[in-house]
C-alpha cells in the first residue's frame, strides 16, 4: 500500500486530493490503478506522467518494481535541449 | 538574367563554369560544383561558415560573387588534405576534440591554415582574433585553440 | 525490463580514455552531409512566405498569380495541411506554427509556401502571394502581457491552475506550484531577508546550421524525409501525424547535425516541405535562411523572476519563495513551470514555495534550449542567495555548502534526492586554485551552482559482428557531438576487443525500433545502456556458438577479456577463442552473430555544477570581459573524457553569450530587429579565454558503468556567476540578462547618484 502524492494539475481530476493511497506492484498497476478509480487522469497518465520512486525519475519504464515503503510522486514529464 | 562563363583554378584543378550574375562563390562551391564543404550558415558573412582560400586571403565565400572568381586561385576544404595525408591542422583538430557538431569545421580549418601561412609562431590572442570571425557554438572555442597552436608547433618542426 | 542497469564498480579498459572519434576524417575533409547538403534528382526549391505583422487575422490569401510563376510546382497554406490533431493542443500548436491557419501571431509566423525549379522562380512567386490582414494590436513583452488592458492573444484561454477558474481569457495559460512547509513561518523565523526581482531577455540556441531538408512523397502514401534533427523518430511520428501518413511508411534519416542544443527537437517547417511534395509529386528541399531561423524558429522563454529567501545569523535558510513568469510564444505550454521546479533544487529546505505563470505573447513559439527554463531560475536565485550571503557576512561558497541539498533531502519539486554531487562540486569549487588566485583591477569574482534532470528513454542498438570479428553498432540517438566515439568505448569495454575494431553509425527510422530524441542529456546514458545490453546479448550468442563447438555445456563456457573460456579443468586445456574466431565460423555455427537490445534507460538521476568566474569591466564603457572561467561538474563516469569537458566549455560559453550580451530586440511594431549573428552577438573566439574544467565522477546507481547525462547542466549556472561577478566588479546588484555594457553603465550612473 503507497501513499501516491499527485503534482498540483492532477489533483481537480482526482477529487482534489493531494495524497491517494494505492495497492500496488509495479508502476504500471499503480498508474492503471489510478485511472480505474479516477477515469479523468488517462489522459495525462498517457501523454504527460512521469513517476518518482524515491527519488529516481521514471519517464517510460512501468515495468519497476515498487519497493516496500517507497516515497512515490506524479510528476509531469520534461522537456530537454 | 543571362549566364557568365568562369574560368578558375580551384584546389589546383583548372575549372570552368556558368553562373547567374548574383550568384555567389558559395552558391557555385556548393550547387554546381559540388563542394559541399564550404557551409551557409548565415548568408551575410557573419559567421565564416563558407570561408575559403581566394588568392592566399581567406574571404567568406557567400561575399565574394560567383563572376569574381574568374582568373583566380580558390582553395576549399576539399583540397586541404593532400591525397590520403590531413593537413596537420585537420589531424589535431581531431586530436585535440576541437570539433563536437563540426559544421564550423571547415571553415575553421580554412582561416587557421591562412592564419599558419603569414603568422607560423602566432600568440594565443593573435590566433584568437584571426578566429573571431568564425563562429562556433558548440566548443567554446578552447580546444580549437589549442589544436592550432598544437598544429603550428608540428609546422615550425617544433614538437619532438 | 531483464536488463540489470545497476551500477557495478569495475576497472576500466577503454571507457575513461580518449582516442580519435570515428566521424572526424569525413568533418574534417568537408565530407561529412549535413542537413543541406543532400539532394534529390528532380527536387524542387522551396521557399516559405512570412508574416511582417505581430499579429493579424488572416482574411484571405490569394495565390492564383503565384502559382501561375512558370516554373513553380506547388504553392500550399494552411488548407493543404488539414487539421488531423484530434483536439491534441500540443499538436495543434505545431500545426499552426508550421503554418498559420486563422492568425499570424509573431513577425515570421509562416503563411504560405512555394515549391519551384529553382530559387528565381520561388522567390517571384513567393512576392506573387496576396495576403489581405486585418492588423490587431500585440504584445511582446512578458509582465506586460499580464496586465488587464494587455491585447488578448488567445480568447479560449483562461488561466489554469487556479482556483475558481476566471471568467475572463488572459494570456496567463497556466499557474503551477511546487513546495513544501510554510514560507510565512520560515520568513517569521529569518534574521535576514533578501526580496529582489529579475528580468532575462530572449536568446536562441544559435546553431550554426540552419534548419534543412529534403522531403519526398509519393502517391502510394511513401514518403521519405532527410532532415537534421536531434530526433528522427519523434520527427517521423508529428510529420505522420500532421500529414495523415501512415509511420512506418515514412522513412527519416537523420542528416549529421550542425548543432541542435534543443532547437531540433522540435519541427518547424518539415510538414511544409512534405506537403508541397505531396502537391508537386517531387521531392522538396526546403532550408531556412539566417534570419527566417531567427524569427521563426525555437527561442527561449523571456522571463520576469521575484525572488525572497530569509535566512539566520548562523546562515541557515529558512524559507525560500519565488514567483516565475516565463514566456511561451503564441501557444500555452510548461517552460514557467520547469523553472519553477529547478529554482531551489540546489538546496536543502524546510519551507519552500515556488510558483509559475506561462504567459503567451506575440512572439516564435518557445522551443526547448539545453536545459530549459533552469537557467533563468538559477540566474534569479543564486544572484540572491549570493545577496543574502553579503548581508550576513558569509562566504559565498561557505553559505551554499551549508545550505546544499544531499542525499534524503526532500527537494524542492517533490521527490527525496538519492546520492547526488551538489556538495562535492561546491567543495571542489572552494579548493580550486581560481578562488584564491588574485584579481586583478576593474574585476569581480562570481560563483553560482546548477542543477538539471537527466532523461532515459526508449533506445534501441543492433550490434552486428562481422566474419572478420570487427563490430557494427547501428544506434537510433542522433550524435550531436562526438557520441559514436563514447558508445565505441563502451561496446569494447563490454566485448573485451580493441576501440578500433568496432564503427558506430547513426541508422534511419526504417532499421531500428522507436528511439527517443537527443535532449535531455540522454544521449550517452540512454545509448550506453543499450549498447551494453545489446553487447551482452552478443555475448551470450557467442558463447552458444562455442559450447557448441567445443561440445560442452553453456554453463561451462564464459567470457572474459574478449574471449570466451573453458571454465575449469575437465574439458582439457582448451585455447580461449576471440571473437574472431567465433566470427569466422559463424556462418556454420547458426549463421550472423548479433546481440540486440530495445529497452527503456531510466531512472537517469540529476546533474549538479558549480561555476567560478572572473570579469573585468571597465567603467567608462560597461565593456565587460571574460578573464578566467571555471567549471566543476560531476558526470558520473566519464566515458571520454575529451569530449565531457567539450560540453563543459560548449554550455558555459553559451551561458556566457546569454549572460553578457544575447537578447532578441523588438521594435515598437513587434518585429524582430536582430535576426541575424552581425546584431545577435554570441560568442567568437576573441571574448573567451580558456575554459578550465574539473570533472567530479560520483557514479550513478542505475547505470552500469555510472554514467550521468552531461550535456545540459553546464549552461545552468553561467548566467548567475557572471552576474554575481559583474555585481561585484562595479558594487551594483546587476538583476537583468543580458549583462550589456549599456546596462552595466546604467548601473554605474546609478549608483553615482
Amino acid at each position: 500500500m503507497f501513499d501516491v502524492t499527485l503534482w498540483a494539475g492532477l489533483r481537480p481530476l482526482a477529487d482534489n486530493q493531494k495524497v491517494v493511497r494505492v495497492q500496488a506492484r509495479t508502476i504500471w498497476e499503480l498508474l492503471r490503478k489510478l485511472e480505474e478509480r479516477y477515469p479523468g487522469l488517462a489522459g495525462p497518465i498517457k501523454g504527460e506522467v512521469a513517476v518518482s520512486v524515491n527519488g529516481v525519475i521514471y519517464r517510460n519504464d512501468w515495468s519497476q518494481k515498487l519497493p516496500e515503503g517507497a516515497e512515490i510522486m506524479l510528476m509531469r514529464r520534461l522537456a530537454g535541449g | 538574367m543571362s549566364s557568365i562563363a568562369v574560368s578558375t583554378t580551384i584546389n589546383d584543378d583548372d575549372v570552368e563554369f556558368l553562373c547567374q550574375p548574383n550568384e555567389t562563390l558559395l552558391d557555385v562551391l556548393r550547387n554546381r560544383l559540388g563542394l559541399m564543404g564550404a557551409k551557409e550558415g548565415c548568408g551575410t558573412g557573419d559567421c565564416g561558415a563558407c570561408s575559403t582560400i581566394m588568392d592566399g586571403r581567406v574571404v567568406c565565400s557567400c561575399l565574394v560573387l560567383g563572376a569574381e572568381a574568374q582568373g583566380r586561385t580558390i582553395e576549399t576544404i576539399e583540397g586541404m588534405a593532400k591525397g590520403s595525408e590531413l593537413h596537420p591542422l585537420q589531424r589535431k583538430f581531431i586530436e585535440h576534440a576541437a570539433l563536437q557538431c563540426g559544421i564550423c569545421t571547415p571553415g575553421f580549418l580554412m582561416a587557421a591554415k591562412a592564419l599558419l601561412e603569414v603568422n607560423p609562431d602566432p600568440t594565443e590572442s593573435q590566433i584568437r582574433f584571426w578566429l573571431a570571425g568564425n563562429l562556433c557554438r558548440c566548443t567554446g572555442y578552447d580546444k580549437i585553440v589549442r589544436a592550432v597552436q598544437d598544429a603550428a608547433a608540428e609546422l615550425r618542426g617544433d614538437t619532438p | 525490463m531483464s536488463f540489470d542497469a545497476a551500477y557495478q564498480s569495475k576497472p576500466f579498459n577503454s571507457v575513461g580514455t580518449r582516442p580519435l572519434r570515428p566521424d572526424g576524417v569525413d568533418k574534417v575533409t568537408g565530407r561529412a552531409r549535413y542537413g543541406a547538403d543532400f539532394n534529390m534528382p528532380g527536387q524542387l526549391v522551396a521557399r516559405v512566405l512570412r508574416s511582417a505583422h505581430a499579429h493579424a487575422k488572416i482574411k484571405s490569401i490569394d495565390t492564383s498569380r503565384a502559382e501561375a510563376v512558370k516554373g513553380v510546382k506547388a504553392v500550399v497554406t494552411a488548407t493543404d495541411l488539414p487539421d488531423l490533431t484530434d483536439g491534441d493542443p500540443a499538436l495543434f500548436a505545431v500545426l499552426d506554427n508550421c503554418i498559420a491557419r486563422e492568425k499570424v501571431m509573431y513577425d515570421g509566423h509562416a503563411v504560405a509556401a512555394v515549391a519551384a525549379i529553382d530559387e528565381n522562380a520561388a522567390k517571384a512567386a513567393l512576392q506573387l502571394i496576396e495576403v489581405d490582414y486585418e492588423i490587431l494590436p500585440h504584445v511582446i513583452d512578458v509582465d506586460a502581457a499580464t496586465l488587464p488592458d494587455a491585447p488578448v492573444l488567445n480568447e479560449a484561454i483562461f488561466t489554469q491552475g487556479v482556483e475558481p477558474t476566471p471568467t475572463t481569457p488572459s494570456n496567463v495559460a497556466n499557474r503551477s506550484e511546487f513546495g513544501h512547509g510554510d514560507v510565512k513561518v520560515g520568513f517569521a523565523q529569518a534574521d535576514f531577508v533578501v526580496e529582489r526581482s529579475y528580468k532575462t531577455e530572449q536568446t536562441h540556441q544559435g546553431y550554426i546550421e540552419p534548419h534543412a531538408c529534403v522531403a519526398s512523397c509519393n502517391p502510394d502514401g511513401t514518403a521519405e524525409l532527410w532532415v537534421c534533427t536531434q530526433g528522427h523518430f519523434v520527427y517521423r511520428q508529428i510529420c505522420a501525424d500532421l500529414l495523415g501518413l501512415e509511420a512506418s511508411k515514412l522513412r527519416v534519416t537523420s542528416s549529421e547535425i550542425g548543432g541542435g542544443f534543443g532547437g531540433k527537437t522540435h519541427v518547424w517547417a518539415e510538414p511544409v516541405a512534405l506537403a508541397l511534395s505531396r502537391k508537386a509529386n517531387r521531392p522538396v528541399k526546403l532550408i531556412m535562411s539566417r534570419e527566417e531561423v531567427f524569427r521563426a524558429s525555437g527561442p527561449t522563454s523571456a522571463t520576469s523572476i521575484d525572488v525572497k529567501i530569509g535566512a539566520k545569523q548562523d546562515g541557515t535558510i529558512t524559507a525560500a519563495e519565488a514567483t516565475l513568469r516565463y514566456t511561451s510564444g503564441p501557444y500555452a505550454d510548461m517552460w514557467a513551470e520547469l523553472g519553477a521546479m529547478t529554482s531551489f533544487a540546489c538546496y536543502d529546505l524546510m519551507n519552500v514555495k515556488t510558483v509559475g505563470l506561462e504567459v503567451v505573447v506575440n512572439r516564435p513559439k518557445v522551443a526547448a534550449y539545453r536545459a530549459p527554463s533552469a537557467p533563468m531560475a538559477a540566474f534569479a536565485v543564486e544572484s540572491t542567495i549570493d545577496e543574502l550571503a553579503q548581508k550576513i557576512g558569509m562566504d559565498s561558497v561557505d553559505f551554499r555548502i551549508k545550505n546544499a541539498a544531499s542525499e534524503g533531502t526532500q527537494s524542492s519539486y517533490g521527490p527525496v534526492y538519492g546520492p547526488i554531487g551538489i556538495g562535492p562540486t561546491l567543495e571542489a569549487a572552494k579548493a580550486h586554485p581560481h578562488m584564491s588566485a588574485a584579481l586583478g583591477e576593474n574585476q569581480g569574482r562570481g560563483m553560482a551552482c546548477g542543477f538539471w534532470f537527466n532523461f532515459g528513454g526508449q533506445t534501441c542498438t543492433d550490434l552486428n559482428i562481422s566474419a572478420d570479428g570487427t563490430v557494427t553498432i547501428a544506434v537510433g540517438t542522433v550524435d550531436v557531438g562526438g557520441s559514436r566515439a563514447s558508445l565505441s568505448l563502451i561496446a569494447a569495454e563490454e566485448l573485451g576487443i580493441s576501440y578500433d575494431c568496432i564503427k558506430a553509425v547513426i541508422a534511419d527510422t526504417s532499421m531500428l525500433g522507436y528511439n527517443d530524441m537527443t535532449d535531455g542529456s540522454r544521449g550517452t546514458f540512454s545509448t550506453s545502456m543499450a549498447t551494453i545490453s545489446a553487447a551482452r546479448n552478443a555475448i551470450k550468442v557467442m558463447r552458444q556458438r562455442v559450447a557448441m563447438m567445443w561440445e560442452i555445456p553453456l554453463e561451462d563456457v564464459y567470457w572474459e577479456d574478449g574471449h570466451a573460456h573453458a571454465a575449469g579443468t575437465k574439458h582439457g586445456n582448451r585455447a580461449p577463442l576471440s571473437v574472431k574466431d567465433i566470427a569466422a565460423e559463424a556462418a556454420n555455427t547458426g549463421g550472423p552473430i548479433a546481440g540486440h537490445s530495445e529497452l527503456v534507460a531510466d531512472g537517469a538521476g540529476v546533474s549538479f555544477a558549480t561555476h567560478i568566474c572572473d570579469i573585468e569591466v571597465d567603467p567608462e564603457t560597461g565593456s565587460s570581459r571574460v578573464a578566467r572561467y571555471t567549471v566543476i561538474q560531476d558526470a558520473g563516469k566519464a566515458v571520454h573524457p575529451s569530449y565531457v569537458e567539450g560540453q563543459y566549455q560548449g554550455g558555459a560559453a553559451q551561458g556566457i553569450g546569454w549572460a553578457l550580451n544575447e537578447e532578441y530586440i523588438y521594435g515598437e511594431d513587434g518585429r524582430l530587429q536582430n535576426p541575424g549573428f552581425l546584431d545577435y552577438r554570441i560568442p567568437v573566439c576573441s571574448d573567451l579565454p580558456m575554459i578550465d574544467t574539473q570533472i567530479l565522477e560520483i557514479p550513478n546507481p542505475n547505470h552500469p558503468y555510472g554514467v550521468r547525462g552531461v550535456g545540459e547542466t553546464s549552461i545552468v549556472p553561467p548566467l548567475a556567476a557572471i552576474a554575481n561577478a559583474v555585481s561585484n566588479a562595479v558594487g551594483v546588484r546587476m538583476a537583468h540578462i543580458p549583462v550589456s555594457p549599456p546596462r552595466i553603465l546604467a548601473a554605474l550612473n546609478d549608483a553615482k547618484d
